[in-house]
């Protein structure tokens, strides 16, 4: 037992003279954070759309009106007046707008009459975030100018009202359970894959394995010491990134505590999974060559940019085999719904059969001589 | 008991034999050098005997200790000092002393005064608190000397300790070695490229070749066994005409060179020249001003065993020289 407190000792005494590594593995995924969350995260606002009323009657200033409203208020869009389509539609290709309304002849008798009169729009679809706020924005105008002004006394109609069970949640908060995950994932690349084949490169092993300490000794002092540093790592990140994020109550204890577990067992199942992937390997060349790979294979198939529910089949069959998917979604819970650990007790649990399952193979395949 | 006991112990790799069922024992207490050229099996040799390769067949006890069968209990009882620098940089003298000390289960408190005492053993007491990375050479190979030493082993393996070490630090390096020998009792198996070093400090050398042993015995017998290579350089005054013949026709003589009143003899056999030299000098009546006899050394002994050839054989690459491999200045 003291054999393998003699291998963490010395790994966390040298990591506490150059903590480069858990610097790396916290700087980098923050910023990832901050700029995707920042990137995608906001709300489309001030759209150009360019606006050609062929009518003129009352029917089509009133939409006109509700427009400017829109550009007023929620600001997704603003309006420029055309006179004429050609001219309009000359700009749209430019690129000088982003949309366009074409109100046509005959808007206002069609409208009167009772006769289903049809407002063109046409959109930049090569940006396909743009144009769908656009048309969802228009689809809300259109459905308040639809509605009757004296509402008739049965409606038969129903409508779908939205209860939204959380607060409203920002991407860069959708992004944060990812990059928690992310940092450990860093942390233990580097610490269980970089650092630990430079020092089988350099002879540092052969200094241990002349020594009477047992395998297993060996390889449980590699495996805490590793997964001791992404610890360090996943409680910076779910701290601080809490905060920058503005998760509400951010440092709630109790939440913390929950994290902290999730911290725990996901640095034991990913330094146990590049313990695996490094058992056999002394070319210091190759933990680097994987690293980017090793990282969008196992990060992106997770769920921690984009719901799982959009991807296709073989990729759903990656997400369902990668600890990140089961990490993701257990920060997840406790972060944006403040669950228990009752709630992601599938996570822990996968997480945990994970860490044995791989420890297990690396054990087997580790070899006690050079 | 011999302190190593050898016997056929061989090692394969695919169908190349590093180690070819060597057979001999090191006796206790004696400093037992490994010799041979680049890729002879001197490396895979003390690497079995450590417990860091198994072996294809054969066996060897260490200490008593099939190195097989008792490897822990081989790994317990030895001391050893890799090729390789194997300290940690950023941990002090003292850190890796004692994370050594750990890994070989020392009681606490036997620890730090076993640590602080070997530390001044190979006088680094000074620097036990500054960390390794700031030590030249010469500091980490003695800092590994007292590392492997820390559990008291009774018999020390080291391979190549001076290799790269400038000479003051190599005088030093043995100088300590001995001095430990000595106070600790100690039994050595060391392999060196450096000849004198091995002549002068080792009690018995193995010259091994293809993973043969291709020789063993005492330096001293070791010189005795070849045929001479001797150079006498021999300055005289008042020497007849013809000397130069007469010189040539003594016995054993291989060649004679001259310059002015020097002379360069080359013998198979330098006293024997030597002796019939002098009485052809006094029957001639020339005056000897100086003589000077080169003896055979182990280079010659080494050369005559192994052969002239280069060994450009191909080995396992060694990473260690990667430029990937990451710097923690």
């Amino acid at each position: 037992m003291h054999r393998i407190w003699a291998i963490i000792e010395r790994d966390l005494r040298r990591f506490r003279r150059s903590p480069v590594l858990v610097i790396v593995s916290i700087i980098m995924p923050l910023v990832q954070l901050i700029v995707l969350g920042y990137a995608f995260g906001g709300k489309i606002k001030h759209l150009q759309v360019g606006v050609v009323d062929e009518d003129h009657g009352v029917p089509a200033v009133k939409v006109k009106e509700m427009c400017q409203a829109v550009a007023a208020n929620a600001s997704t869009f603003e309006t420029i007046s055309y006179s004429d389509q050609a001219t309009a539609m000359r700009d749209l290709r430019d690129g000088r707008i982003g949309g366009l309304i074409d109100i046509p002849p005959q808007f206002s008798r069609k409208v009167l009459a009772g006769a289903n009169p049809r407002i063109a729009m046409m959109t930049d679809n090569t940006d396909q975030f743009s144009s769908t706020a656009l048309e969802d924005s228009f689809d809300a105008l259109l459905g308040v100018y639809n509605s009757p002004a004296v509402q008739p006394r049965t409606t038969a109609n129903v409508n779908l009202s939205v209860v939204e069970v959380y607060p409203y949640v920002p991407y860069i908060q959708f992004l944060l359970p990812g990059t928690i995950v992310l940092s450990i994932f860093v942390s233990a690349m580097i610490g269980g894959g970089i650092i630990f084949i430079d020092d089988k490169a350099r002879g540092l092993h052969e200094g241990y394995l002349v020594t009477p300490i047992r395998k297993f000794e060996l390889i449980l002092g590699f495996t805490l010491a590793g997964a001791a540093k992404a610890i360090i790592a996943g409680t910076v990140l779910i701290t601080v990134g809490s905060l920058i994020a503005g998760i509400p109550d951010p440092l709630n204890p109790l939440r913390m505590a929950r994290m902290l577990v999730l911290v725990v067992v996901t640095s034991m199942a990913l330094i146990s999974m590049m313990f695996l992937i490094m058992v056999r390997v002394s070319d210091p060349l190759v933990p680097r060559a994987i690293f980017g790979m090793l990282n969008t294979v196992l990060y992106f198939p997770s769920g921690a940019v984009y719901p799982t529910e959009s991807f296709p089949g073989w990729m759903k069959a990656i997400s369902v085999a990668d600890p990140f998917t089961y990490a993701v979604h257990g920060f997840k819970e406790l972060i944006l719904k403040n669950t228990g650990l009752m709630a992601i007790k599938v996570d822990l649990i996968f997480l945990a059969g994970f860490t044995v399952l791989t420890l297990s193979a690396a054990t087997l395949l580790f070899r006690r001589t050079l | 008991m011999h302190a190593i006991e050898v016997e056929n112990l061989t090692k394969r790799f695919g169908d190349f034999t590093a180690v070819d069922a060597l057979n001999f024992n090191v006796e206790r207490g004696e400093v037992f050098g490994l010799l041979g050229p680049n890729g002879a099996g001197k490396s895979t040799l003390i690497r079995m005997l450590t417990t860091l390769v198994p072996p294809t067949s054969g066996m060897a006890r260490v200490n008593g200790f099939d190195i097989v069968r008792s490897a822990n209990d081989v790994r317990q009882s030895i001391g050893v000092i890799p090729q390789a620098m194997t300290s940690d940089l950023d941990l002090t003298a003292q850190e890796n002393m004692s994370i050594f000390a750990k890994l070989y289960g020392m009681p606490r408190e036997k620890r730090l005064g076993t640590i602080k005492q070997l530390l001044k053993d190979v006088d680094l007491e000074k620097w036990a608190d500054k960390p390794v990375k700031m030590f030249s050479g010469g500091m980490r190979r003695r800092l590994e000397i007292a590392r492997g030493l820390v559990h008291e082993p009774k018999l020390f393996f080291l391979d190549e300790p001076t290799t790269g070490l400038d000479p003051v630090s190599r005088v030093s390096v043995w100088e300590m070695l001995t001095r430990l020998k000595a106070q600790r009792d100690l039994t050595i198996l060391v392999t060196t490229h450096y000849m004198d070093e091995a002549d002068k400090l080792c009690d018995r050398i193995a010259i091994v070749d293809h993973g043969k042993l291709v020789a063993l015995d005492s330096p001293l017998k070791l010189k005795a066994s070849i045929p001479g290579k001797n150079i006498l350089e021999v300055s005289f005054s008042g020497a007849p005409p013809n000397w130069m013949q007469a010189l040539r026709s003594l016995p054993d003589v291989v060649d004679v060179k001259s310059e002015e009143n020097v002379y360069r003899i080359s013998s198979h056999n330098g006293p024997g020249t030597t002796v019939a030299m002098m009485e052809a000098a006094r029957n001639a009546n020339a005056t000897i001003n100086s003589l000077s006899v080169q003896s055979t050394t182990l280079d010659d002994v080494f050369v005559h065993y192994t052969g002239h050839q280069l060994r450009d054989a191909l080995q396992a690459p060694v990473a260690a020289n990667s430029p990937f491999i990451m710097q923690r200045a």
